[in-house]
């Protein structure tokens, strides 16, 4: 059994975004098969109907998809769609939170670039 | 989804205790139900009701659509594991099973041995002779080896270590996963098995707190720590459950219902989001009923 962090998110959601974070650094190949809501479910010890709202999130974003009988699998195009949409997040996320920790340690808008430009 | 149990306006009292005070509910198939609450609140004056033993008071309860009273039919498809389950004198850990393996049409044998193995019960020892955690052991193999389409188990880990705990949360996830079935786990260790429910259903003082879907739940209870004029405005039109101060640090914890997702975008505002565990949360909700003197 492995642990689900406990940041107190709703689990499906932390389902949703662990399968997404696959995707995107490619351990899930498009077209390929994800695992079952039941082996998510006893892996991570939750409830299946957890497990499958966390996944079914996902098919209705299209990210995933269904094949009668077989199970769920990664929509061709399903990476660079999840890329966009997490660079609209980025900004919010990391952007906003930078400026401001940056601005309460004193930190120059010149001084951040610099760091930016250094470690990239 | 189709109700397997409904409960309808039903009260237990005794002389001069009301146990059970007006309690509706209803109990959809095929899920997992976590019955919250502390000891004596009246977890277990509705079991006993749902399976018979008791007749309510007042009210009506309904399980597959009957009365459950000396209903052998509806009977069949319960099986209720108590807490202090009384056996006769010379039962033996296999005269248990093999009385289960009577009563429950869906009993599967060979899946009752690899059980057994498992909580490495001894099968000849006589059940007078089983320490509290091996009993309570024979409880969840029968729970679980019986397959019944309603499954109820009240406290069923008395006694029982870590790691038999485990057994039983892992087994339960995967019969569950390959013969799905309704459960009700009644219980007051609540965060050990949050995970594994998808509905709760919360007592207190003989009444019903809360019930709903655990996820929503997990999403409507938080708390907000930051510069407390922030926290102020922020939680200026939400319903707050406590707040605690320290210098000009407020937290306030929150029962947001509503489907704002405000607390996604706290970065930008400079509050931190801190979540509730279920135990909290439960602590929170059943503080709030009482003050509020009500019923829900």
């Amino acid at each position: 059994m492995a642990k689900l962090p406990e940041d107190g998110r709703p689990i499906f959601v932390q389902i949703a975004e662990m399968i997404e974070d696959d995707i995107l650094e490619g351990r899930l190949a498009e077209e390929t098969q994800v695992p079952s809501t039941n082996q998510f479910a006893s892996f991570y010890r939750i409830n299946p109907a957890t497990a499958a709202k966390g996944v079914n999130q996902l098919v209705d974003q299209s990210i995933l998809y269904k094949k009668r009988g077989i199970g769920m699998f990664v929509s061709t195009g399903a990476q660079e769609k999840l890329r966009e949409k997490r660079r609209e997040l980025f900004y919010e996320q990391y952007i906003v939170a930078m400026i401001q920790e940056a601005k309460k340690l004193g930190i120059t808008k010149d001084q951040l670039t610099e760091m930016i430009q250094k470690r990239g | 989804m189709s109700n397997i149990l409904e409960v309808k306006n039903v009260t237990k009292a005794y002389k001069d205790v009301t146990a059970v005070n007006e309690i509706s509910f209803s109990i959809e198939e095929n899920k997992i139900y976590g019955f919250l609450g502390r000891n004596g609140a009246g977890k277990t004056t509705i079991m006993n009701m749902i399976t018979a033993q008791l007749f309510p008071t007042e009210g009506e309860i309904k399980v597959f659509g009957e009365e459950p009273y000396e209903n052998r039919g509806i009977l069949q498809k319960v099986c209720f594991i108590k807490e202090s389950q009384a056996y006769p004198e010379y039962f033996r850990v296999m005269d248990v099973l093999a009385t289960a393996a009577s009563i429950y049409p869906n009993w599967d044998e060979d899946y009752a041995q690899q059980l057994v193995t498992s909580f490495q019960l001894p099968q000849k020892r006589n059940m007078k002779k089983l320490s509290r955690g091996m009993l309570s052991s024979v409880g969840i193999v029968v729970g679980l080896a019986s397959r019944a389409p309603l499954t109820i188990f009240d406290e069923p880990y008395l006694g029982l270590d870590a790691v038999a705990r485990s057994i039983f949360y892992d087994q339960l996830l995967k019969d569950y996963s390959n013969n799905p079935r309704t459960v009700i786990l009644s219980t007051h260790l609540i965060d050990e098995v949050s995970q594994l429910l998808e509905h709760i259903l919360v007592m207190d003082n003989g009444r019903l707190v809360m019930k709903g879907d655990l996820e929503t739940l997990r999403g409507q209870v938080y708390t907000i720590v930051g510069d407390s004029q922030k926290v102020e405005k922020y939680i200026k039109e939400k319903e707050v459950l406590h707040q605690e101060k320290l210098g000009s640090i407020l937290s306030a914890t929150i029962y947001d219902t509503g489907v704002s997702k405000d607390h996604l975008k706290l970065d930008g505002l400079g509050l931190e989001y801190v979540p509730v565990s279920l135990q909290q949360a439960v602590i929170y909700l059943t503080n709030r009923s009482r003050k509020q003197g009500g019923v829900m």
